[in-house]
């Protein structure tokens, strides 16, 4: 099993619902996020493209925070998630520096905090909150093991490109473009 | 084609570290307001349902418990027309409002001069004591109907029940005149029927959805977002006319990158393109409208040559769009747009859309305008209403008699003495919404109420207009009460339920407890002679086939359309609800009241040297000002950002996220500095901000000073002639490195 999340960017708008809904979800602290949204231009007046993509932890299948934690609390779970064990965290830091999307931060209640994919809502059969509050419905959620999950169809089916693929950390956020 | 890279991270504020664009928008921010916290994972959360207050979409949705009870997420509710079971991020962001610890707490009556916010706390009964013996006396004095109520949320409903009661018939919403107004009359004027809310537009199934400064997606009116985004999936093509490069811009198939102010040569150019290259749907024209011929020899002339000189578009895009919208008839849909008062005859241009969407005859066609079905819901019994000695409507004798609602900016002037000697109001109740920021030119709106009686501000929140009142009730957030029913329009008739997911919070309350206490004591309760609200709605639930017990269940419920008229059948005769009993290209109605029957465009004003249109619009973590202080929202975005072409940066020379304020054409300036947003996704001639931000009122913790307020800047105001519609747009600013002197240091 690998989960992986496959995001479109020509129907992504912007709107931060994923962060927000991320947010009440999983009580990430006012001030923090797991999950952010980015937008490029590119080009002059009136030569213009945008693309918008809601980020977060891309689940490395090779990670390096998981590498460098001393302490074994950030670890591969079920599918490839990538977790950290809160109280085995002793909020050193060395993942948060390592990681070449910035996507973990460091919670105020003294351990690092980041995407968990909503494992405890996986486990029930319900998608990512993210995933299932995004008005766009640009998000697709599923297992690449399965070729008959969402995000295997829409892989097969459109463009799409991994950020930072160079850092060979094999992400498993797709963004089809 | 790279030749600049402009990138922002448009949400996560909190994470320190990576670069965050040029402006640097990485602040933490360390709030102690974080809804409560739960455990990781959750049994069995309890549910009740409601339907979103954030905006006026009101997504019917579930507010969800976390296992200590308290409130901990609101989901949409996947039977809901309005969210399809998905909320935009204003709603998923609603606990914010229920937690925020700014919210006004007890009812307060003020102790010194207006605008000096000085209050002293009082209990309910001595707030309504108070209320009622000045209503009581601007009754006997001036009589009942000088009593205006100035609304915008749910609450609304149960104080027009009360002023009616009482004999007043003016109630407005600021949503008509400032906003949606001239599209209503508009599409009165054409097809006889309004574009409603939500807006009847068959976005799903559409082929072609055409833009004229709509920004879908930054407006999160999310149904249509979320159609919107099934279209571009089964590949529709979008066509944007704006001067910004909007986000919905950014998915266009064609950009039209217009002049500003300069729309209605556009839209008649567009109209002659399809006339004379013979594109319409001859069909529908021949059988459905009136005055075609008139219409035809109007535009004769309106060339897209002629358009190019006006809207700087090519007249090949032109051409190729018309063509475009043309091929996909009557799958199209000209997007009748929502916020429309923009120049002062933006009902003309309304028109100009409707009358391109009845040439394509989209009316009435799948991927067009479908014919929404509402459930009547009877209202509890009362006694019938006294009838109003005068209305707003008496102030201004010989005009806006096309208008078929309240002019909340009428009331507004006709309470000023000058202005008005017909019908002056002496007392209002103003209930959700910030009549400082929503009607333009707040010193006008600041001289009216200093010549009230009595000025009531029911909230949530202390707003600026909340600074100004006599006494100030503190409603309780929509998830802690009972509301109307929701009744609106969809494809299928449907309901809606919204319930107390918990008890009120302070000493705020429920709007229909404030308006049947305020019943008894102007002795009006007949009008509210339900025991408990649950009574009432139980038994309007009833009438229509089903009960509270069943509603709290399932939150919404959908019935079928009593006819098979979603569209219309092939060939069917339909008769429209015009003068002519046609679609009418040329309206009859215009005529007789002295107006263009056929839309003329006029140039607009411009620009002065060195000032730049002030465009403003909305961002989709945000409704109005109501959601700056939000402490879920706040994150998402907390301050508004004026938008500068780089080449209008190099000339004064600003830089990416540096703070300037803003001076108008009358010297105002901002009341705080705004950062600048150095982009190339706007024209020269305009600057753009995102309305809301700049709040005055130092009570709002989190938003206080936040960002600057357009509201603020726009004192030039356009009145559409036809239904008093305040055009807004028409508002030119520089840049200023300074505050404005006080008036100590002056
Ligand atoms: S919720 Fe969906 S549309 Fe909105 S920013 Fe996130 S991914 Fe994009
Ligand atoms: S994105 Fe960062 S935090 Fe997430 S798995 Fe990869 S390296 Fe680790
Ligand atoms: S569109 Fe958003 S804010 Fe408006 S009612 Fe729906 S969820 Fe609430």
């Amino acid at each position: 099993m690998r989960y992986a999340m496959a995001i479109d960017t020509k129907k992504c708008v912007g709107c931060s619902d994923c962060v927000v809904s991320c947010q009440t979800e999983n009580d990430v602290p006012i001030g923090y996020c797991r999950d952010w949204v980015v937008e490029v231009t590119d080009g002059t007046y009136p030569q213009l493209e945008i693309e918008i993509r809601s980020e977060r932890c891309n689940q490395c299948d090779n990670s390096p925070c998981v590498r460098c934690c001393p302490t074994g609390a950030s670890h591969y779970a079920e599918g490839g998630i990538v977790l950290v064990t809160p109280n085995k965290c002793i909020g050193c830091g060395a993942c948060i520096t390592s990681c070449p999307y910035d996507a973990r931060y460091a919670h105020p209640d003294g351990y690092v905090d980041k995407c968990t994919f909503c494992i405890h809502r996986i486990k029930k059969g319900l998608e990512p909150a993210c995933v299932a509050a995004c008005p766009t419905k640009c998000m697709y959620f599923g297992d690449l093991d399965d070729p008959n999950s969402k995000v295997s169809e829409v892989l097969k089916k459109r463009k799409w490109k991994t950020l930072i693929p160079e850092a060979g950390t094999e992400p498993q956020l797709y963004f089809l473009i | 084609m790279t030749s600049r890279r402009d990138f922002i991270r448009i949400s996560g504020l909190g994470m320190g570290g990576l670069a965050v664009g040029a402006s640097g928008f990485g602040i933490v921010n360390n709030l102690s307001t974080s809804p409560p916290k739960g455990s990781e994972l959750r049994i069995d959360p309890t549910r009740t349902p409601t339907y979103c207050e954030i905006c006026f979409w009101k997504c019917a949705g579930w507010v969800y418990k976390n296992e200590e009870g308290k409130i901990w997420k609101v989901i949409g509710n996947d039977d809901d027309q309005h969210s399809n079971g998905r909320f935009c991020p204003r709603g998923t962001g609603g606990p914010g409002m229920y937690y925020d610890e700014d919210r006004l707490k007890t009812p307060l009556i003020r102790t010194e001069e207006r605008g000096k916010q000085v209050f002293r706390k009082a209990s309910w009964d001595e707030a309504f004591d108070h209320i009622a013996g000045k209503l009581k006396e601007i009754a006997e004095v001036h009589g009942p109907e000088c009593v205006a109520l100035l609304t915008h949320g749910s609450g609304g409903e149960y104080f027009s029940t009360l002023l009616k009661g009482f004999g007043s018939g003016s109630i407005a919403a600021p949503s008509y005149a400032q906003c949606r107004g001239p599209r209503e009359v508009a599409y009165h004027m054409t097809f006889g029927e309004g574009v409603g809310s939500p807006e009847r537009t068959d976005i799903r199934d559409t082929d072609c959805l055409v833009l004229i400064g709509s920004h879908l997606g930054e407006n999160m009116h999310n149904g249509q977002v979320q159609e919107m985004s099934d279209a571009i999936d089964k590949g529709a093509s979008i066509i944007t006319v704006d001067p910004r490069y909007s986000i919905a811009a950014s998915k266009s198939k064609y950009w039209l990158p217009i002049k500003p102010a300069t729309d209605l040569a556009l839209l008649l150019a567009w109209i002659h393109v399809i006339i004379y290259e013979e594109r319409y749907d001859r069909e529908y024209v021949e059988k459905y409208t009136y005055g075609f011929d008139q219409l035809k020899e109007h535009v004769r002339n309106m060339t897209p040559e002629w358009a190019y000189g006006i809207t700087t578009l090519a007249p090949d895009l032109i051409r190729k769009s018309a063509k475009e919208m043309a091929d996909a008839a009557p799958a199209v849909i000209i997007h009748p747009g929502r916020h429309v008062t923009w120049y002062g005859d933006d009902t003309q241009r309304s028109r100009a859309m409707a009358i391109l969407n009845a040439l394509l005859g989209s009316w009435g066609r799948r991927g067009g305008f479908y014919n929404p079905e509402t459930v009547e819901i009877p209202s509890w019994p009362h006694p019938p209403y006294p009838t109003p000695q005068r209305t707003w409507k008496d102030a201004y004798p010989d005009k806006y008699n096309l208008a078929f609602e309240t002019l909340a900016s009428g009331i507004c002037d006709a309470t000023i003495p000058e202005l008005s000697e017909a019908c002056n109001f002496k007392g209002w109740i103003v209930n959700g919404t910030n009549l400082l920021k929503t009607i333009p030119d707040s010193r006008k709106v600041i001289e009216a109420i200093q010549n009230l009686d009595l000025l009531v501000v029911v909230d949530t929140m202390p707003m600026a207009i909340t600074g100004w009142a006599d006494v100030v009730l503190p409603e309780c957030t929509y998830l802690e009460r009972y509301d109307t029913i929701r009744d609106s329009p969809h494809r299928k008739p449907a309901i809606a339920l919204r319930m107390p997911a918990a008890e009120p919070m302070y000493d705020s309350k429920p709007a229909y407890w404030m308006a049947k206490e305020l019943s008894k004591r102007l002795g009006l309760k007949d009008y509210f002679s339900w025991n408990s609200i649950e009574e009432m709605l139980d038994w309007q639930f009833k009438q229509v086939g089903t009960s509270l017990e069943e509603m709290k269940r399932i939150g919404v419920k959908t019935f079928e359309r009593s006819y098979d008229d979603l569209y219309f059948q092939q060939g069917e005769d339909v008769e429209f609800y015009t003068n002519t009993g046609k679609i009418e290209l040329y309206s009859t109605s215009l005529a007789a009241e002295g107006f263009d029957p056929l839309p003329v465009y006029t140039p607009h004003e411009e620009p002065p040297e060195g000032f730049y249109r002030l465009n403003y619009g909305r961002a989709p973590a945000h409704t109005f000002g109501r959601t700056a202080n939000n402490a879920l929202l706040k994150d998402i975005m907390e301050e508004n950002t004026v938008w500068i072409n780089p080449k209008v940066a190099g000339i004064w020379g600003i830089e990416n996220g540096q703070y300037v304020y803003l001076e108008n054409q009358d010297g105002v300036r901002s009341s705080f500095p705004i950062r600048a947003r150095v982009t190339e996704r706007i024209r020269w001639d305009s600057v753009y901000m995102v309305h809301g931000f700049g709040h005055t009122n130092k009570l709002l913790s989190r938003a206080y000073g936040k960002g600057a307020s357009d509201s603020e800047l726009i004192t030039k105001v356009h009145v559409d002639p036809i239904m008093g519609g305040t055009g807004m747009r028409g508002n030119f600013v520089t840049f200023k490195f300074e505050p404005a002197k006080t008036e100590a240091e002056s």
